[in-house]
């Protein structure tokens, strides 16, 4: 022991050479700044300007005024319920529980695009349904589809340019068009998407509107086959296409009125249309869709016979995750998905946030005189 | 009773580092997956089974820490980092068993699956409800920074132990008695 007290040299003992504290102090230091660095980066609290599901609900939020408590996107809408039935031949697809039990539980929502939640249904060019598909063992199939065939854009990092592009401009109140004509002259998806949107045919029903999931998906089924596939609702009432003259008639709830008229009639049916991927497909591009001639099966029919404002329903305190599904169905690398995931839990999170802030506040005043 | 070893056993050893590992991992998968556009999904999936696994891991590891004393502090630690050193390690016992329930939690009052493995899910805890969503989801946040900064000072005394006091403290977890 008393070796170390002596210097290298061979000099004399000048009592115990304690080590200097302050380097090792500046060590452990810097690797704990370090650690807490990396953490706020990857927080997104540091480099703001990266594009963060925060960031990107931001943008959402952004392009219209700001109404607490109801989805970012597609706010204004209805919750439905009913069941799915399966078709023979979806087992030979994916061996998910909800293709093996004859009838499963679905709640559900009809809405329109935009994030205006008392919009016009008159005036909305999208509309969509989101669905939860409850298999007897609790496993779900969340899906949010739209009428439009394909997306506008291929990326988030794309999708995210076009959203901050629609931000009204605080001296017009209207969204800067020459930016969205930049948008428009630099991705084609965008000016083929402006096509559809001018083309397409307004239907007079929710129940006679075709949903598609524009991103790909992989079923495997008992076999250990993966496919990936595409799925679309198709409606089994037949489709009228409202006159320019007529739709601009329409009541801003038309949709709604339309469904409840139905629906008193009978439940309403859409089949379940899966396209299988070749190998020229892409599919992690939502922006492409498939060719016609891919092969379709139809996997089952949904049937909806019930419907309730969505303060009243139950769908509104879910958040429709495309990416939350069944054994046997998974998502694919396409990044919209991702992507999708991550703003849907955002802006569920601070929707649910501002809903339990509102009921505090009505318990608060019922409870004062 | 014997004389302490002046070691904590090896099952402890496994445990804490084992789950040093996860829980640094846990932090930054659960912080990453949040912000992240690209990354959710993978992480998710990651999330849930870790969560788990680390609950279970953390009632072995207290049902071990109470039968087996923990080697004793040196006598000249100053008073006040003796308190904090326990403390920090009930605060840090509290947190590993906390974190994970609370997020079982919040996904059962935010109506989402709870999802470990293929088709392998847990019952909701709680019933499905947005006020309670809300106030877990919070929780599963601050509880988490709350984790990390207690983490980061767990591991600033270790070194500090290890490279500053030089007392023996980091080679009790660090390796077994010698023989």
């Amino acid at each position: 022991m008393p070796l170390f007290k002596f210097t290298r040299k061979g000099g004399l003992p000048r009592g115990p050479r304690a080590h200097s504290p302050l380097p090792w102090i500046a060590l452990i230091a810097l690797i704990l700044g370090g650690v807490a660095f990396a953490f706020a980066w990857l927080a997104g609290w540091i480099g703001r300007d990266r594009m963060t599901a925060q960031s990107f609900t931001d943008a959402i939020e952004a392009t219209g005024p700001a109404h607490p408590g109801f989805r970012r996107a597609h706010s204004k809408g209805v919750c439905v319920s009913g069941w799915f039935e399966p078709s023979k031949q979806a087992a030979q697809l994916s061996h998910a529980a909800v293709f093996a039990q004859p009838k499963v539980p679905v709640l559900g929502r009809l809405s329109i695009g935009g994030g205006n939640p008392h919009g016009a249904d008159n005036s909305a060019r999208v509309r969509s349904i989101a669905l939860q598909l409850t298999s007897d063992d609790g496993q779900q199939w969340r899906m949010a589809m739209n009428s439009f065939p394909f997306l506008a854009v291929a990326t988030p990092e794309a999708f995210y340019e076009q959203t901050r592009a629609q931000a009204p401009d605080p001296a017009t109140g209207k969204p800067d068009p020459a930016k969205l004509a930049a948008i428009q002259a630099k991705y084609p998806s965008a000016r083929a998407f402006s096509q559809w949107a001018k083309t397409a045919p307004w239907t007079d029903s929710w129940a006679s509107t075709e949903f598609n999931s524009v991103n790909a998906f992989w079923f495997t089924n008992a076999q250990g086959q993966r496919r990936a596939v595409r799925w679309r609702w198709q409606p089994q009432a037949e489709a009228r296409e409202l006159a320019a003259a007529e739709r601009e008639q329409a009541d801003v709830d038309f949709l709604s009125h339309d469904l409840q008229q139905r629906l008193a009639q009978g439940p309403l049916r859409w089949n379940l249309v899966v396209s299988l991927a070749t190998a020229q497909d892409a599919i992690n591009d939502p922006s492409v869709p498939w060719p016609a001639e891919r092969e379709q099966l139809l996997a089952g029919v949904l049937n909806l016979d019930a419907m309730q404002p969505q303060d009243q329903g139950r769908c509104n305190d879910l958040n429709f995750d495309p990416l939350i599904l069944p054994d046997g169905i998974e998502g694919s690398d396409d990044p919209i998905l991702a992507a999708r995931s991550a703003v849907y839990s955002q802006s569920f999170n601070r929707r649910e946030r501002e809903r339990a802030a509102d009921a505090a506040a009505r318990d608060n005043q019922q409870v004062r005189p | 009773m014997n004389k302490h070893s002046g070691h904590f056993n090896l099952l402890a050893r496994l445990l804490h580092w084992g789950m040093a590992l996860l829980i640094l991992s846990m932090l930054f998968i659960g912080v990453t997956m949040v912000a992240s556009v690209h990354l959710r999904p993978g992480l998710i999936e990651l999330h849930r089974p870790l969560g788990a696994l680390i609950f279970v891991l953390a009632l072995l590891r207290l049902f071990n820490r109470l039968r087996h004393a923990p080697p004793p502090l040196p006598a000249d630690l100053p008073q006040w980092q003796a308190w904090a050193a326990k403390a920090s390690h009930w605060l840090l016992y509290a947190l590993m068993l906390a974190m994970p329930l609370v997020g079982w939690a919040m996904l059962s009052a935010g109506g989402y699956p709870i999802v470990l493995w293929g088709s392998l899910q847990l019952p909701a805890l709680v019933p499905h409800s947005p006020s309670l969503y809300a106030l877990l989801r919070n929780a599963h946040s601050l509880l988490a920074y709350l984790l990390f900064a207690s983490v980061l000072m767990h591991v600033g005394a270790a070194l500090f132990h290890a490279w500053v006091r030089r007392d023996g403290v980091f080679q009790a977890m660090a390796r077994g008695p010698r023989r």
